[in-house]
């Protein structure tokens, strides 16, 4: 067993004071990840419930790394990366959108909140809208409340 | 000289940031460097900085990488405490002799340990932060020096002998005696920089008697995490924070008086940074910066300005320089006096910054002796328009401040440039001169349970001051596999990656992680640690504690220190994961195309070819030249055409270069090493391993001010015509120059930086043709930067009349009465604070410089991003403006932003020399993140080679995908959409994440 990966999982406290979401934004490296970078250079201050996981293009991001997020208890899950016809790989950010679009309508047969899956466009020279989407989008989810799903009530995926 | 008396090595003078550049560009292009410097240490001005304008990067951060490259590299060696004493022998072949001032501390035995400073007993100034805190006598300046190797001071120390007893090494040398060094080789780079002006001389500002009146070096220091008040604002009177600061701009610069009527070129936005810094690190803090111009003329320079007043609400004055400055004895507080309006006026204030001009390094003259090279009157290097880089001596070149005030950008540029020239002098002797690299053998550590070694980084007080990281180092030993952490002031330090090869032998560590800042800037320099440590560079990940944790959090202490806790925790669970990987070589067609035969262009084709490279240099027009072909002279009296013209023919005539006239880039495919190019019209396809754009500038069309509309109403380009081939009888006898039209504003808010400069020229040109002739100039801020000001002087000397307007103040223009009668202007006069009216027969437009329309294109087709102004945005605005974050493709000229004809010649030669680094190799290795498709797990359905972007997955004959690996540029998406999940991305698995997310849900922390 991966002690690491091993956690409590469980569900949180479901009242609202004292509950810190638990956000996951996943950054493309060209544009979204160095606009985490250029939030930072420029002191940007945004909600510390962000965790950022860095992949190289949009389209990397795995439908089944989403639902496997929110299955282990994130509150909330976003994908960024570069706006439309600046993605470094040609169109990936596209195939994301595709993907991101599908599941926001799968979830809710599975009982969860589509919004707590986001998809924004941040350039490298968006410090800026990287903090105010950072504070923004954990502000919502804090609005929502825990992630009540966790552990067994989301199907495995492969 | 026969090509082999050339000797395959260079000598760069001057350590700063423009010698550390050209040292590695010559260093990546095959040719052997001695960088040579007066002090024991290089880095030079930047060093000092603490953050630097416009996106206000933490300066020894972007810096450090460059620091520890140039200390590692093989193929340079660094001289320190050096003076060049003489210089024999011609370009290819130069024996320059040095002297080497004793060190006093044995450079070879020195581990830069640091008790010998502990020890010592003397206090003395410490010049490094400015005289504002004291040093032991034997020291470095700041922790990441290179090379870290102590010094003693001469002057200061007293000779007791505790060093002498302390050191560990044995390494102090008390009696050294000062060394000749002889040194042959092919070029010289000059680059020695700049001294401060020393604003003592000026009383009425009261610097060196009133206290609380500092230099913007000082307050530099004062502002940083390592300086002396360790980075809270202060007086130097009495350490009480101060509510209010002013900023004096052009102390010891644009003034006549002491003989410095140049302008510094950087100050008016080095203020604008300090006052924002400043008022970040003390919140409540109102500052003022009092102007004469505002000179923000470089890229997105405006924009910065802009947000200085809008978001911090720093105070502007401008049109005047400053009266005097009085103290008020009791509080030490300051009093201003300037003039607004017409009107006297005083404000107090709790601090005064005096923004000091650039000055010509104080080694000037001796350097000028020595290589026999000619200096301005103001002792600056003179060089000329269209040899920007040249000195009068062939084979020897000049680089960044030393010929005359700029900023980093423009000195990194030049310093590509001049390593183009000095390597095409000597480019027959390239890879003679060079050294072996020895790394170990890389440690076999498959199957091998996971022991992770964790480095977490102060990063001066970036991290310190808001995270805990002895918590934080704490944390990490618990974590699982990790058997050994530790804390580092600066892990990028050359010093830190010997302590981490050391680790990682003690320890027997098989994976490394750093807890600093981004991998974006970082990840390569720590990878090359871990590889001279006998591990494969991909057992190595970052968590982002700074970037993405203290700068964001920074008054969340605890919070801070929670993430940076996860962040570790995230790091190690993904660093468990981690596999070796292998690149790929790939070899490289070594030949070029350049897009865009303009000046720019065909600088940069000639550079290229200059260094025995096949050059391909496609032009849309008929003819070379671009915009320049519009011009006839410069601000300083060159013949335009004739240089065009001449430059068109070497072009035309070079035996290395390919033209293609009346043509465009159809089509272009491929990746750094080997592109593929079609173009219309042509037949042929294009093989090349990089790529140089240069597409230029336009020229806006106004419709301003009854342009179009009236024919006495120009453009500047279309006056430039006038002027050159109208008599004088025919020339317009009162002249209206309106500046900033069709930029500056809300829709295009750059600057277009020629424009000043131009309608002094011409302003000076009608002058001189018809004396008579009455010339206005409606300016916003006269940005005649560096040289350009004496222009300046000259025309309001001449007669010509300058009246400034505000942003909302536009001049209005009308058709006068009766109709065929003058225009007339209007423009508000702040001075005497009414309207006044000007009967002009020619109004001159400053039109904007705009971005071509087939940019956008060109950035679709190579995937290269445009800035928000439609101008191609570089890797880094300060440290890498010729390079974009795609390898293997360049940047030059008008492309870039607008800029002089020599400023875009200076960069033209540096994008070629950033592409000889890559052209001069065989082979260049792939990069390690790529896809991996297991062929037991696929089915052969192809969805993943119809979805990959760059038709790097094929199919075997079995039937299963297969990846190209030198075409994979490992994007991942083929791995997202395996219906079989066969495939994943070496570096960023499936199993890695998972294992990094599964560890953020694990604490909960959040």
């Amino acid at each position: 067993m991966n002690p690491i990966a091993e956690g409590s999982g469980g569900k949180k406290a479901a009242t609202a004071e004292g509950f810190e979401p638990r956000v996951i934004i996943f950054a493309c490296n060209w544009c979204s990840y160095s606009g985490a970078d250029l939030a930072g250079t420029s002191r940007y201050q945004y909600s510390p419930n962000v965790r950022i996981i860095r992949v190289m293009c949009s389209g990397r991001v795995d439908p089944s790394l989403i639902l496997k997020a929110l299955r282990n208890g994130a509150d909330g899950v976003m994908v960024s990366g570069c706006h439309p016809a600046d993605c470094h790989y040609i169109n990936g950010n596209q195939k994301a959108e595709v993907r991101v679009s599908f599941l926001k309508r799968f979830l809710p047969h599975v009982g969860i909140d589509p919004r707590r899956l986001g998809l924004e466009w941040i350039s490298g020279s968006e410090g800026e809208l990287f903090a105010k989407i950072a504070t923004s989008f954990t502000e919502e989810i804090r609005e929502l409340g825990p992630n009540p799903l966790t552990g067994d009530d989301v199907p495995e995926v492969r | 000289m026969t090509a082999k008396d050339k000797v395959g090595a260079v000598m760069v003078v001057g350590g700063g940031i423009s010698g550390m550049q050209s040292s590695l560009d010559l260093a990546e292009s095959g040719f052997k460097v001695y960088l040579v410097d007066n002090k024991p240490t290089i880095g030079g001005a930047m060093a000092q900085l603490d953050k630097t304008f416009p996106t206000n990067d933490c300066s020894m951060c972007i810096m450090a990488p460059k620091l520890v490259e140039v200390g590692r590299h093989e193929n340079i060696e660094i001289v320190t405490n050096a003076d060049v004493s003489s210089v024999a022998g011609d370009v290819g072949n130069f024996t320059v002799t040095l002297t080497k001032n004793p060190r006093r501390v044995d450079e070879e035995l020195c581990t830069g340990c640091g008790i010998c400073s502990l020890k010592c007993p003397v206090e003395a100034i410490d010049m490094y932060n400015e005289g504002l805190m004291a040093r032991a006598a034997i020291y470095v300046d700041y922790p990441q020096a290179v090379p870290l190797k102590f010094h003693i001071d001469k002057e200061r120390c007293i000779g007791c002998g505790i060093c002498e007893g302390e050191c560990p090494a044995d390494a102090i040398l008390y009696d050294q005696a000062e060394e000749l060094m002889k040194i042959n080789v092919g070029s010289i780079i000059l680059s020695p920089g700049f001294d401060e002006f020393d604003p003592t001389p000026l009383r009425e500002y009261g610097y060196g008697r009133y206290p609380n009146v500092v230099s913007s070096i000082e307050f530099e220091r004062m502002l940083s995490a390592s300086g002396p008040f360790r980075g809270i604002v202060m007086r130097p009177s009495d350490g009480k924070v101060p509510e209010k600061v002013a900023f004096i701009q052009c102390v010891g610069s644009r003034d006549e008086h002491i003989g410095h009527n140049y302008c510094s070129s950087v100050c008016c936005m080095h203020a604008i940074k300090e006052a924002m810094i400043a008022q970040e690190h003390t919140p409540g803090l109102s500052s003022h910066i009092f102007f004469m111009d505002i000179r923000a003329f470089g890229k997105e320079f405006d924009d910065y300005v802009t947000r200085a007043q809008d978001e911090f609400g720093i105070g502007i004055t401008r049109g005047n320089r400053v009266a005097d400055i009085s103290q008020d004895p009791n509080t030490k507080d300051l009093q201003v006096r300037y003039i607004e309006g017409g009107n006297i006026r005083y404000e107090r204030f709790n601090l005064v910054v005096l923004s000091v001009g650039l000055h010509a390094p104080r080694t000037a003259k001796d350097l000028s002796a020595a290589f026999d090279i000619e200096l301005n009157q103001y002792n600056f290097v003179d060089t000329k328009t269209f040899a920007p880089l040249e000195t009068n001596v062939p084979g020897i070149y000049a680089s960044g401040a030393f010929s005359g005030p700029k900023d980093i950008p423009t000195t990194v540029a030049e310093a590509s440039g001049v390593a183009a020239k000095a390597a095409a002098d000597i480019h027959e002797a390239r890879n003679t001169m060079l050294s072996d690299v020895q790394l170990p053998p890389e440690r076999d550590v498959l199957g091998e349970e996971p022991r992770i070694g964790v480095f977490v980084c102060h990063c001066g007080i970036n991290i310190g001051g808001v995270v805990d990281v002895p918590e934080v180092m704490e944390y990490a030993t618990t974590l699982p596999n990790v058997v050994f952490s530790d804390a580092n002031l600066y892990t990028c330090s050359q010093d830190t990656q010997e302590r981490i090869r050391e680790k990682v032998e003690e320890h027997n560590l098989n994976r490394v992680i750093v807890a600093s800042c981004t991998p974006r800037t970082h990840e390569p320099l720590f990878r090359n640690t871990v590889r001279e440590a006998g591990l494969n560079p991909y057992l190595f990940e970052m968590a982002n504690i700074r970037d993405q944790c203290s700068w964001v959090h920074m008054h969340e202490h605890e919070a801070a220190t929670l993430k940076s806790k996860e962040l570790v925790r995230m790091a190690v669970a993904k660093a468990r994961l981690l596999e070796p990987l292998e690149k790929a070589s790939i070899p490289v067609t070594p030949r070029a195309l350049v897009i865009g035969g303009g000046v720019s262009g065909m600088t940069a084709a000639l550079d290229i070819a200059d260094q025995g490279f096949t050059t391909y240099l496609v032009e849309r027009e008929k003819k070379l030249g671009g915009i320049a072909r519009r011009l006839y002279s410069t601000i300083r009296g060159d013949n335009v055409k004739a240089e065009v013209e001449q430059m068109a023919i070497r072009v035309k005539e070079h035996p290395n270069i390919e033209l293609f006239l009346g043509a465009e880039v159809d089509y272009i495919d491929g990746t750094v090493g080997n592109f593929l190019t079609m173009l219309t019209g042509q037949t042929q396809v294009i093989e090349h391993g990089v790529v140089v754009i240069a597409t230029g500038g336009e020229e806006y069309e106004p419709d301003e001010y009854l342009y179009g509309k009236d024919e006495r109403v120009v453009t500047q380009l279309q006056f430039e015509e006038e002027l050159a081939k109208t008599k004088a009888k025919n020339l317009p006898s009162t002249a209206v120059f309106i500046q900033c039209v069709g930029c500056r504003n809300e829709e295009r808010p750059y600057c277009s930086r020629v424009c000043c400069g131009s309608t002094v020229k011409q302003a000076l040109l009608l002058k001189g043709k018809c004396p008579e002739a009455q010339v206005f100039v409606l300016y916003r801020d006269l940005r005649t930067y560096a040289f350009k000001e004496d222009a300046y002087r000259e025309a309001a000397e001449a007669g010509v009349i300058f009246i400034r307007f505000a942003k909302d103040m536009e001049p209005k223009v009308s058709k006068g009465r009766p109709k065929d009668g003058p225009l007339e202007v209007i423009i508000y006069e702040e001075l005497l604070e009414e309207n006044i009216l000007i009967d002009a027969d020619r109004i001159i437009l400053a039109a904007a410089i705009l971005p071509p329309e087939g940019n956008e294109r060109l950035a679709q087709l190579l995937k290269l991003p445009l800035s928000k102004d439609r101008f191609f945005l570089e890797a880094h605005m300060k440290l890498r403006p010729l390079d974009f974050a795609t390898d293997g493709v360049f940047l030059a000229g008008l492309a870039h932003s607008p800029k002089y004809i020599d400023e875009s010649m200076a960069q033209a030669s540096g994008a070629a020399a950033r592409a000889v680094t890559i052209l001069s190799r065989d082979t260049l290795l792939a990069e390690g993140v790529i896809s991996v498709i297991d062929a037991d797990m696929c089915t052969g359905c192809g969805t993943c080679i119809e979805l990959c972007p760059y038709n790097a997955i094929e199919r075997t004959e079995d039937d299963k995908a297969h990846v190209v690996e030198v075409l994979c540029k490992g994007c991942g998406i083929c791995a997202a959409s395996c219906p079989e999940r066969a495939i994943d991305i070496r570096g960023f698995t499936s199993e890695q994440i998972i294992a990094q997310m599964s560890s953020v849900m694990n604490g909960g922390g959040m």
